[in-house]
């Protein structure tokens, strides 16, 4: 990566993006990861997904072993280093990049000037789209009333709500309609889900009696750990919402199975 | 260990029970929605809002700096006004001196307006064991003390009971005084309990009250109420005692009016609580009524063992309740399933430091780290990472649950060695997707009961996208 004769700065037209696809993603979703890419060079970005990653860390980090969280986080630190840019499809993984990596290093100058570096690079991708290449509008087209979820850490950590529902609104045949309580947790957690299931529980079926409640089709989010939770809760609940990643839908990227749907259900 | 017993080992069959009790559910439904709302437009309507946090904040923190310097200006000036100030280092210490003060009084009967501080040191059950009759005269906590039950929130101690509940409690202990037929409504129910309850104010020896603020200026002990509930218990008796933690002291007037304007907008939306009563001595000459004793205990408790590390953050807190009235999880198990004193974020930081992490364990690990208590709180304090403290503290000392210990070590063994790390999801995922492919989804798989019990599993997609990626597979 380093060997690239004229490094591109940010500034450039077409900058350097290094994707990270997070854990989920790659197991789960694929389509996101894709989604991700087809929208980061529809914005100009040349993108590339180093070889080296596999988790952010969070899920010890949030356990309280901060000493494999560190080892992780150098990981992904070293792996995404010389990138113009990191952007991942989840306010959760990135937030974990953005906010937390530095908060790990505090006593360690030389990976904290590292891990800011990383920090200062590193974008949700919907807001990266909106506010760091100002994509106003996308190509794309969905014939559904939808709903969307501000997962937690987007949210919260990374200021994302508005760049969201700024994209949406350019996608063809696409209507919103706000979710009640749209910001409040829908109860996955990470492995609060799976340690607490009966509080968990609760939490996603309120979640998804207000999508119901909605009477929007599709319910879109930008974290696939939220949505797995929302999907499945929504389906046991025999409910023919669909879910997508808001990624898939501006990528114009809905053919194939909604989350939690085969491709006998759809 | 200090205070009321705790039960938060209890914490994950309690919370089951309550997820299912319909009364608990209707109740807190009532709430969220009237305290999150109210909340809203209250911060709304004030623009500087953030910049209030922050010097809010500072001020708390200036004070926290040089806390011996404020608390030894506050007593002196109490002692000029004529109080008088005793110091408790712990939680039975201080129940003794309240104690010691009733009987030097020759108390028989002590009316108490709602104080966190007085739960937290167990003296419900210290007055109780000195034979003493206590009269809770917050209309929320006299609800409870009627149930015999301990408070389920921090401002709305009765937040938990249904309209219903309440009639029936009113209805089964006012027959005593006459008072028969069964009310319904909650103006009626407020006048009821208000006829009970003049009599015991007229009539008790000691009052006892919190403190929402000690100002060393002025040697001032501050409640806001809404009831006027504090003020009759803060001047009829012939003696007054507030109990207090230490950190409650800030330095001037002008500092518990900034406060003021963000507190109870963070509790209940209002922009001023009803009632704001500054105590500042016992009856002088001059004044119509009043004490004509005024003692101020100050309750350290563990606190002064908050200063100087991560926890000092905790030494904000105003106990506005904001961080529980927007906790989803709060707001699901309600406040009983805490299984102490303090509930909901801050006391699922405050509750390990008090009674200790092994009996509390639960606290800091039943929650989602979704940040909304932080983002609400009018003392920034940074709930969610304060917890990940806590869990860090567990998993040193290896209290942390064994099975997600070792899941997560044998996840973390993978995630640091990518080459097998691949090898690993590449498989998974495509078995999984095999198991689920028709439907889309799995409705049961071995080791995965907590999230399977109650929601499908959405089924992967097939190849992982790294796996793909590196092939040039793209889709179209």
């Amino acid at each position: 990566m380093s060997d690239s004769p004229q490094p591109v700065g940010p500034a450039s037209d077409r900058p350097r993006v290094g994707l990270f696809v997070t854990c989920l993603v790659d197991v789960f979703r694929p389509n996101i990861g894709f989604a991700a890419v087809k929208l980061l060079e529809d914005a100009g970005c040349r993108v590339e997904v180093p070889d080296l990653q596999t988790c952010c860390g969070q899920p010890a980090y949030n356990s309280g072993d901060a000493a494999d969280a560190r080892v992780l986080a150098r990981q992904v630190i070293e792996a995404f280093e010389g990138f113009d840019y990191v952007v991942g499809a989840s306010g959760s993984c990135m937030g974990m990049l953005h906010t937390h990596y530095p908060r790990l290093f505090e006593n360690d100058a030389r990976w904290r000037a590292r891990a800011n570096a990383l920090a200062d690079r590193c974008h949700e991708l919907l807001s990266f789209l909106h506010d760091v290449r100002g994509v106003r509008e996308v190509r794309a087209r969905y014939d559904s009333t939808v709903t969307y979820h501000d997962s937690c850490s987007g949210l919260r950590e990374l200021g994302v709500q508005r760049q969201p529902r700024a994209l949406l609104a350019s996608v063809e045949g696409l209507g919103l309609r706000e979710l009640e309580d749209s910001n409040v947790c829908c109860g996955f957690g990470g492995t609060f889900c799976v340690k607490y299931p009966a509080i968990s529980e609760k939490m996603v079926t309120d979640k998804a009696n207000h999508v119901i409640r909605s009477g929007a089709g599709t319910l879109l989010g930008g974290d696939l750990g939220c949505l797995l939770n929302m999907a499945g809760r929504l389906r046991r609940m025999g409910s023919p919402v669909r879910v997508y990643h808001a990624a898939e839908v501006l990528a114009g990227m809905t053919d194939v199975p909604p989350i939690g749907d085969g491709e006998a259900s759809s | 260990m200090s205070g009321p017993a705790p039960r938060s080992r209890d914490f994950e069959r309690r919370a089951y029970v309550e997820i299912h009790n319909p009364n608990l559910q209707e109740a807190m439904g009532l709430a969220k929605q009237g305290f999150v709302g109210k909340r809203a437009s209250a911060v709304a309507a004030v623009p500087e809002w953030e910049q209030l946090r922050a010097a809010g904040r500072e001020i708390k923190e200036h004070t926290l700096a040089h806390l011996d310097w404020y608390l030894e200006r506050f007593e002196a000036k109490v002692r000029e006004n004529g109080g008088h100030v005793h110091w408790a280092s712990t939680a039975e210490e201080a129940c003794r001196i309240v104690v010691d003060l009733c009987r030097a009084a020759g108390a028989r009967r002590v009316t108490k307006g709602k104080s966190m501080v007085a739960e937290e040191i167990g003296l419900n059950e210290a007055l109780a064991d000195a034979g003493l009759e206590r009269v809770e005269t917050d209309l929320g906590e006299y609800i409870i003390q009627l149930a015999d039950e301990p408070p389920s929130h921090i401002i709305a101690p009765a937040v938990h009971k249904t309209k219903d509940q309440v009639s029936d409690l009113f209805h089964r202990h006012h027959r005593q005084y006459g008072l028969t037929e069964r009310q319904t409504e909650g103006p009626a129910l407020v006048a009821e309990a208000r006829e009970v309850l003049r009599e015991k104010f007229l009539t008790a020896d000691v009052g006892i009250t919190g403190a929402n603020f000690l100002v060393a200026e002025t040697g001032s002990t501050v409640i806001v109420t809404n009831e006027g509930n504090g003020d009759l218990t803060n001047t009829l008796p012939r003696v007054h005692i507030v109990t207090a933690g230490i950190e409650k002291v800030i330095p001037t007037l002008d500092d518990t009016a900034t406060i003021l304007r963000l507190l109870a907008r963070s509790a209940t939306g209002q922009e001023m609580s009803v009632y704001t009563t500054f105590s500042t001595g016992p009856r002088r000459a001059s004044d119509l009524d009043g004490p004509s004793e005024m003692h101020v205990v100050l309750i350290d408790n563990g606190r002064s063992q908050m200063l100087g590390n991560e926890f000092h953050h905790m030494l904000r807190c105003i106990r506005c309740g904001a961080c529980m009235n927007h906790c989803p999880v709060y707001t699901a198990v309600g406040g009983h399933t805490y299984g102490w004193v303090y509930v909901g974020p801050m006391g699922s930081v405050l509750t390990p430091l008090m009674i200790g992490i092994e009996d509390s364990g639960h606290l800091p690990n039943a929650c989602t780290m979704n940040g909304r208590c932080a983002e609400v709180c009018p003392m920034q304090i940074p709930l969610p990472d304060l917890l990940r403290v806590h869990r860090e503290r567990q998993h040193a000392s290896r209290l942390d649950a064994p099975r997600a210990r070792m899941m997560l070590r044998a996840w973390a063994f993978l995630a640091r060695r990518p080459a097998l790390y691949r090898r690993v999801v590449d498989l998974g995922a495509r078995a999984l997707a095999m198991l689920g492919r028709r439907r889309g989804r799995l409705r049961w798989l071995p080791l995965a009961g907590g999230w399977t019990g109650s929601r499908d599993l959405p089924a992967p997609q097939g190849e992982t996208f790294t796996r793909a990626w590196r092939a040039g597979r793209r889709p179209r």
